[in-house]
């Protein structure tokens, strides 16, 4: 028997919800991964956040904010640089 | 010249292969030109062009992108009109050249100057992470980054969107370059079913907002045969739809995203035999 005809009849008696398998497996690996390319979410996260309350005070466009993120031993650094309308 | 507003130049890439970035370069385009907008698509998959294929221009190639990096051919001479569609303009990749023909100071020159002769550019990356994929979205102010509801499809763009701000121009300067999630080959009946991941899957676990979301159709395939992009040969088609809707998000519209019908009943599926 074919694979994809066993998944069928899986499915028929409701076993075959392997998306769920799928989406574990890419969220530990893309964890991981993200974490050893150097690219923390953490820091993305709290540039947008960032980002997000200076322009709630202030009329700023958000593509004219410059972030450097400098890692040194085991110390971020987040340098934001952006104008500000007066 | 000088009053137009720069183009918006967009890189559709997605890391693997065969998840359909020349498809989509070339229906995104066409539904751009469609909205009366001046758009060139440009090939940078040098070696192995394709897009000339699906806007059925492969016969009126003369002239490349590497002739115009090299200056056998100016810029003029190597853009291809579209023949129905007049907004619609094509830069050809090169065939025989390799891809260390692309230098960084010749795709900086033609990148400036369509950006000054188009309101968007639409550069088709080459599949992979190398320097062909590297120069496409190299100037990009854009990302659609194309994905299957696939795990290996998942794991490349995530690949892809790490590059986007590593090695663009407006990743280092640290500015914020706009990405967004195209969707291709969804098949609504098996995410239903919990076989294939979901749009909710995919874009939590990316982190970037959807574009749009492509069904699954045979129409595809029949409009690139024919050489036509899907949003001209087929236009009320669902791929044709949803494409159409993409391109007017990336137009700034706010459209609300359409999760296409499912295909087919449960047992057609069984019987068919079928594997999408």
């Amino acid at each position: 028997m074919r694979i994809p005809e066993f998944l069928n009849i899986c499915r028929f008696f409701g076993e075959s919800r392997s998306a769920p398998v799928a989406r574990e497996r890419l969220q530990l690996l893309l964890a991981h991964e993200r974490a050893s390319a150097g690219r923390s979410e953490l820091i993305g996260r709290m540039r947008d956040d960032i980002v997000a309350v200076i322009a709630r005070h202030a009329g700023i466009d958000k593509r004219d904010v410059r972030v450097k993120i400098n890692r040194r031993n085991r110390v971020f650094t987040l340098k934001i640089d952006m104008d500000v309308p007066a | 010249m000088a009053e137009k507003k720069p183009a918006t130049t967009v890189v559709v890439t997605s890391g693997k292969g065969g998840v359909g970035k020349t498809t989509s370069t070339a229906a995104i385009g066409a539904a751009l030109a469609m909205e009366g907008q001046r758009v060139v698509v440009v090939d940078f998959d040098i070696g192995l062009r394709n897009l000339d294929l699906m806007l059925g221009a492969e016969r009126r190639v003369v002239y490349d992108l590497i002739n115009v990096i090299q200056g056998t051919a100016n810029l003029s001479q190597a853009l291809i009109r579209d023949k129905k569609l007049h907004g619609l303009h094509l830069l050809a990749a090169s065939q025989t050249r390799d891809k260390n023909a692309l230098t960084e100071k010749g795709v900086a020159m033609i990148m400036g100057e369509l950006r000054s002769r188009f309101d968007w550019v639409i550069c088709d990356s080459p599949a992979g992470i190398e320097r062909g994929a590297v120069m496409a979205m190299k100037h990009a102010d854009a990302a659609i980054i194309i994905a299957n509801p696939e795990i290996s499809s998942v794991r490349d763009s995530d690949r892809i969107i790490g590059l986007l701000d590593a090695k663009t121009e407006r990743g280092k300067r640290g500015q914020e370059m706009e990405k967004h999630l195209l969707i291709t080959r969804y098949d609504t009946a098996r995410t239903k079913t919990g076989e294939m991941l979901g749009i909710d899957d995919i874009a939590d676990i990316l982190s970037i907002p959807v574009l749009g979301v492509v069904p699954e159709s045979n129409k595809v395939l029949n409009a690139s045969n024919l050489g036509t992009p899907i949003t001209m040969a087929d236009r009320d088609s669902p791929p044709a739809r949803a494409y159409g809707a993409a391109a007017k998000r990336l137009c700034g519209q706010d459209i609300p995203l359409e999760i296409p019908a499912g295909r087919k009943p449960f047992f057609a599926n069984w019987f068919g035999g079928r594997a999408a």
